[in-house]
């Protein structure tokens, strides 16, 4: 890629052609406040707080959705550019509820950050504010769109990531808000709960239900993992407080999931702690399940394998492995099935 | 029939004209959505069968055709060679009128014009102010155009700008034409066409494909220039569009046009059949080589699918939205490809400048506006219509020449020109010169023409608040400034109104014009701001009467204004009282009346029954 010159707040840099004002900003060290980018989605420029002035342009420009160009002269903490963005945001909490107390999001919000960085807290502009009834008609994910801020990366990233296209926007102006076909419950679209949607919102209008009220941002510490249900390696950060884990989420733009998951991946951690749960070796004895220790559990596997090869030959044994296990556990187990046991019975639960 | 050679196409055209010839004389009737409104159809039908009655067929050609710029007027008449105007026919005189004005060579006085400022009945319709004025390059040949019959188009030597260009020249020198014609789109904001044009043919496409949109969106309250440029002539916008089409490289084209214009969608559909069935668009026109066929595609009417990027969207099947540019249609469109939109009266001056040649086109204008522009001229004036006239005619000579000025003998007071987003100009910049530069100037703009008349019975401050009510409506809610911002904007305007504005109000209404024209994404929010920044500069003290005096000084805010009774003129007649649905007003016979203004709700329906005009608000 050809690169371009430009200077931003004055300090010259040199980057790709084809990067955003965003990206040479950020590259550049410089902040420049967003909403509605999401680095997984294609810019969409409708949130305005990404604002900079560009010399020659008539209007500010949004950064996250435009390109550089070559001798572009960039700044990004003029008056007037700080101003409008205070604009848009005292105009955004003109119709948003003051629910930082109780809200999920509060210590991880786009929204109640940049309302703390530009220190707004009783905007100019008052009249009318929306009131919806809060969605949650599935066990997963919650829609309240008081706290909507209509950014549409919802919309987007269940239809440029996900593939599914469950939103869209419904009505116009003021009352443009994202919504379902004729405003279906979720069960009733594709919806695949992957919980993408909930994962790219700025704000506290989508939240994931199994893990509302059980710690928000300050009070959990991030463990970042592989998701145990498939081999593609999801990265998964385990939101543990007091030594549970209260939640779950994946890094953006990490891994090869880049912050996308599956509905397991983002939802099916309700087995950690529950009592069911086997966390021994067993072995039943006399009808019953015993508790052993892992030597005498794995003697037992290992004698009775060898009492049925005995008796009916190798072929008489099969294996069956797992998508959820990494490709070098797979390997490891037909290994042990070809090498020592001596069959070519090997198989896996995804063909069944 | 086939056109296979530009020789073909002048043969056809010369046989057209030649049984043209034949009629001595021709009857026109606008047929026009405005006219239809007026039963202008049952003239029509009246005219046929008084042509048949009176063995006239083989002695007049008959016309229903597209609209004739007057359509507070219809139904209208209009003979030839006589040049006899007839106004506001009634079908069941029509036989009477044919016998007059063609048996008897003579007129039937009582439907001819009557000029509302001089009182004079006037014959020739080219006597007739309102058209005096007027420049009428594109809409003056709708007469003489039946929108359904090809050869009406050809028989003014239609398609022949398209032979010219696909046989003798090269597409940079069709470009080049355009350029030193100085055309200038009229879809709002005047970008020069041939730059655009250049953009698009030099802008590199995946697969070599490029597109070219005609806007017919047209979404302006009360402008109607589009639809009565594709409903009485659409072979003109057919014809521009592949000239455009050739010089751009494209090999497909899009009409855009909202559904609520039934009658230029038929006409349109109907045209393109015609100029393919005849090889003036399709595969090989003309048996030149060049391939080119246009799609059509109905949009639901909202304004902001009228913005290039909505309007691409919406021809995608997505919901109509804006998208920031650059990368702007011309590089990156429809479908992905390089894509040029121009607006229907852009397109129609394009064979126009073709068939003149760009030297005597750019002799219309002032240095940096060329030809002319279509305006809707309505509100307080008493000629409303279709005016089209020279770029650089002052704004006095549209409103008091062709317009006639304003009626009742009230005074001006502003003119809101480019739509909703435009602005509203005072009476002290009524000499200004109507071009591109010169309305931006003074905060308004071109747009695509709409021009609405206020006098001094008009609120401004009112008039900004209906103006913010559409746009807040109109408002694609995508970005924050405009979605949430002109809400807040009409919230405060309609504060004002209501009399409880305060000081505070005002300074709040500049804050956030200033932030939604610097931040919005697209044009409309953009330029959402501006009736109420201009009626803010001119009319500013009206704002301050609503919110220190809690006056509205034009007496158009219920809340603001009292029903009063001037006892010097009252003659007791009692109308008002049996009018007034809450029993406000009161008196003896014959004694001036009075009215309780603890009863009266302000709905004014007693000022429209008073005789004496001795009702008034303040
Ligand atoms: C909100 C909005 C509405 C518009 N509506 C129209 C319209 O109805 N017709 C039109 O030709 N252009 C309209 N435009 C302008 C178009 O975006 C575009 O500039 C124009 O069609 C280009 O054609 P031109 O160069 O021939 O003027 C609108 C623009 C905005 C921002
Ligand atoms: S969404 Fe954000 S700003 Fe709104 S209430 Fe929740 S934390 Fe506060
Ligand atoms: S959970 Fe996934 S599929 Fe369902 S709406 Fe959200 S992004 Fe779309
Ligand atoms: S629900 Fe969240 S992601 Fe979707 S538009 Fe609203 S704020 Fe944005
Ligand atoms: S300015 Fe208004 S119409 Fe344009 S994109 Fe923003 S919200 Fe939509
Ligand atoms: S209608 Fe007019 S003249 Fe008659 S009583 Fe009322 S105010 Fe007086
Ligand atoms: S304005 Fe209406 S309510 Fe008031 S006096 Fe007249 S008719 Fe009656
Ligand atoms: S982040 Fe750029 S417009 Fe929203
Ligand atoms: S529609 Fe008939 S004159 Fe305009």
């Amino acid at each position: 890629m050809k690169s371009v010159s430009i200077t931003i707040d004055g300090k010259a840099v040199e980057v790709p052609a084809d990067y955003t004002i965003l990206q040479a900003a950020r590259e550049a060290g410089i902040s420049i406040p967003t909403l509605c980018h999401d680095e997984r989605l294609e810019p969409f420029g409708a949130c305005r707080v990404c604002v900079v002035k560009v010399e020659g342009a008539r209007a500010l420009l949004p950064a996250c959705a435009t390109p550089v160009s070559e001798g572009m002269r960039i700044w990004t903490d003029l008056e007037e550019v700080r101003r409008a963005r205070r604009t848009v945001i005292e105009l955004l909490l003109s119709d948003h509820p003051n629910d930082c107390m109780v809200c999920e999001r509060s210590g991880s919000c786009e929204l109640q950050d940049l309302a703390y960085e530009y220190g707004v807290r009783e905007p100019r502009f008052q009249g009318e504010r929306h009131t919806y009834e809060v969605l949650d008609d599935n066990p997963l994910i919650e829609r309240d769109y008081n706290k909507c801020i209509v950014c549409g990366r919802c919309v987007r990233i269940c239809r440029e990531v996900q593939g599914v296209g469950v939103y869209d926007f419904i009505n116009r102006g003021f009352d443009a808000i994202p919504g379902t076909p004729y405003g279906r419950s979720l069960p009733e679209t594709p919806c695949e709960f992957c919980g993408q949607c909930v994962s790219t919102c700025p704000t506290g209008a989508l939240v994931s239900i199994p893990y509302k009220g059980k710690g928000r941002a300050w009070q959990v510490t991030k463990v970042r993992t592989t998701c145990p249900y498939c081999g593609c390696g999801c990265q998964v950060d385990l939101h543990v407080r007091d030594g549970k884990v209260v939640g779950a989420s994946s890094p953006v733009m990490v891994g090869p999931g880049q912050g996308n998951l599956c509905v397991k991946g983002r939802y099916g951690y309700e087995f950690i702690h529950h009592p069911d749960r086997l966390t021994r070796p067993m072995v039943r004895k006399g009808g019953e399940l015993v508790e052993v220790s892992w030597d005498e559990a794995l003697d037992e596997v290992a004698g009775r394998l060898k009492e049925i090869m005995e008796e009916n030959g190798p072929d008489s044994v099969a294996f069956l492995c797992s998508a959820r296990c990494t490709n070098e556990e797979n390997y490891l187990l037909q290994k042990l099935a070809r090498a020592v046991v001596g069959t070519n019975n090997v198989d896996h639960c995804a063909r069944l | 029939m086939r056109i296979d050679s530009p020789a073909a196409l002048e043969r056809y055209c010369e046989e057209v004209k030649e049984k043209k010839a034949k009629y001595p004389y021709r009857v026109s009737v606008c047929g026009g959505t405005g006219c239809q409104a007026f039963n202008c159809l049952e003239v029509y039908e009246a005219l046929v069968e008084s042509i048949k009655e009176n063995d006239l067929e083989e002695e007049v050609e008959l016309k229903l055709t597209g609209c004739h710029g007057f359509c507070e007027m219809g139904p209208l008449m209009y003979f030839q060679p006589m040049g006899t105007f007839y106004a506001k026919v009634d079908p069941k005189d029509v036989n009477d009128i044919v016998v007059a004005t063609i048996l008897q060579e003579g007129e039937v006085e009582k439907y001819l014009y009557r000029d509302p400022v001089s009182g004079e009945k006037i014959h020739h319709r080219e006597e007739i102010p309102f058209y005096k004025k007027q420049v009428r390059l594109l809409l003056g040949i709708n007469h003489l155009i039946r929108p359904q019959v090809i050869d009406d188009y050809l028989a003014l030597d239609g398609y022949k700008a398209l032979a010219k260009v696909l046989f003798e020249m090269t597409p940079e020198e069709v470009i080049e034409a355009v350029e030193r014609a100085g055309l200038r789109g009229r879809g709002g904001a005047g970008f020069p066409t041939a730059r655009k044009w250049r953009i698009c043919r030099e802008a590199p496409s995946p697969d070599g494909i490029k597109y070219i949109i005609c806007n017919a969106d047209e979404g302006d309250p009360g402008a109607y220039m589009d639809r009565s440029l594709l409903e009485g002539n659409p072979h003109a916008v057919i014809e521009g569009m592949a000239i455009g089409a050739y010089a751009i490289g494209a090999c497909e084209g899009y009409v855009y046009v909202r559904h609520e214009y039934p009658l230029a969608l038929r006409n349109l559909l109907v045209a393109l059949d015609q100029a393919r069935e005849m090889n003036l668009l399709g595969k090989d026109i003309m048996g030149s080589g060049f391939d080119f066929d246009i799609k059509v595609a109905v949009g639901g009417g909202a304004f902001v699918c009228g913005e290039e990027t909505a309007l691409i969207a919406s021809i995608e099947g997505k919901r109509g939205m804006p998208r920031p540019r650059p990368p702007y249609p011309a590089v990156k469109g429809l479908w992905g490809r390089p894509t040029n939109i121009n607006n229907v009266e852009t397109w129609e001056n394009v064979p126009l400048i073709i068939r003149m040649g760009p030297e005597k086109f750019a002799e219309i204008g002032t240095e940096n506006s060329k030809g002319t522009k279509i305006f809707s001229l309505v509100g307080k004036i008493n000629n409303t219509g279709l005016v089209e006239v020279p770029m650089g005619i002052t704004l006095r000579e549209i409103i008091y020449d062709i317009g006639g000025g304003i009626p009742g003998n009230k005074a001006f007071k502003a003119v809101q020109t480019g739509g909703p987003s435009g602005g509203c100009i005072p009476a002290e910049h009524l000499d200004i010169q109507v071009d591109f530069e010169s309305l931006q100037g003074i905060g308004s703009m071109m747009g695509s023409g709409g021009m609405i008349v206020m006098d001094e019975n008009t609120c401004m401050v009112d008039i900004a608040k209906y103006f913010m009510k559409f746009l807040c409506e109109e408002s694609c809610g995508k970005c924050v400034p405009c979605r949430v911002g002109t809400k807040r904007m009409l919230e405060i305007l309609t504060k004002i109104c209501d009399g409880e504005g305060t000081p505070e109000d005002l300074e709040a209404l500049e804050v956030l014009a200033a932030d939604i024209k610097a931040a919005s994404l697209c044009a409309l929010g953009g330029t959402a701001p501006n009736p109420v920044l201009t009626t803010l500069r001119y009319f500013r003290h009206e704002y301050e009467e609503h919110i220190y005096n809690k006056k509205c000084p034009a007496g158009v805010c219920p809340a603001l204004i009292t029903i009063k009774i001037d006892p010097e003129k009252c003659n007791g007649c009692g109308a008002c009282a049996k009018v007034c649905p809450v029993n406000a007003i009161s008196g003896e016979k014959k004694q001036p009346h009075v009215v309780d203004p603890e009863l009266c709700i302000r709905c004014k329906v007693c000022m429209d029954r008073c005789r004496q005009e001795a009702i008034y608000a303040e």
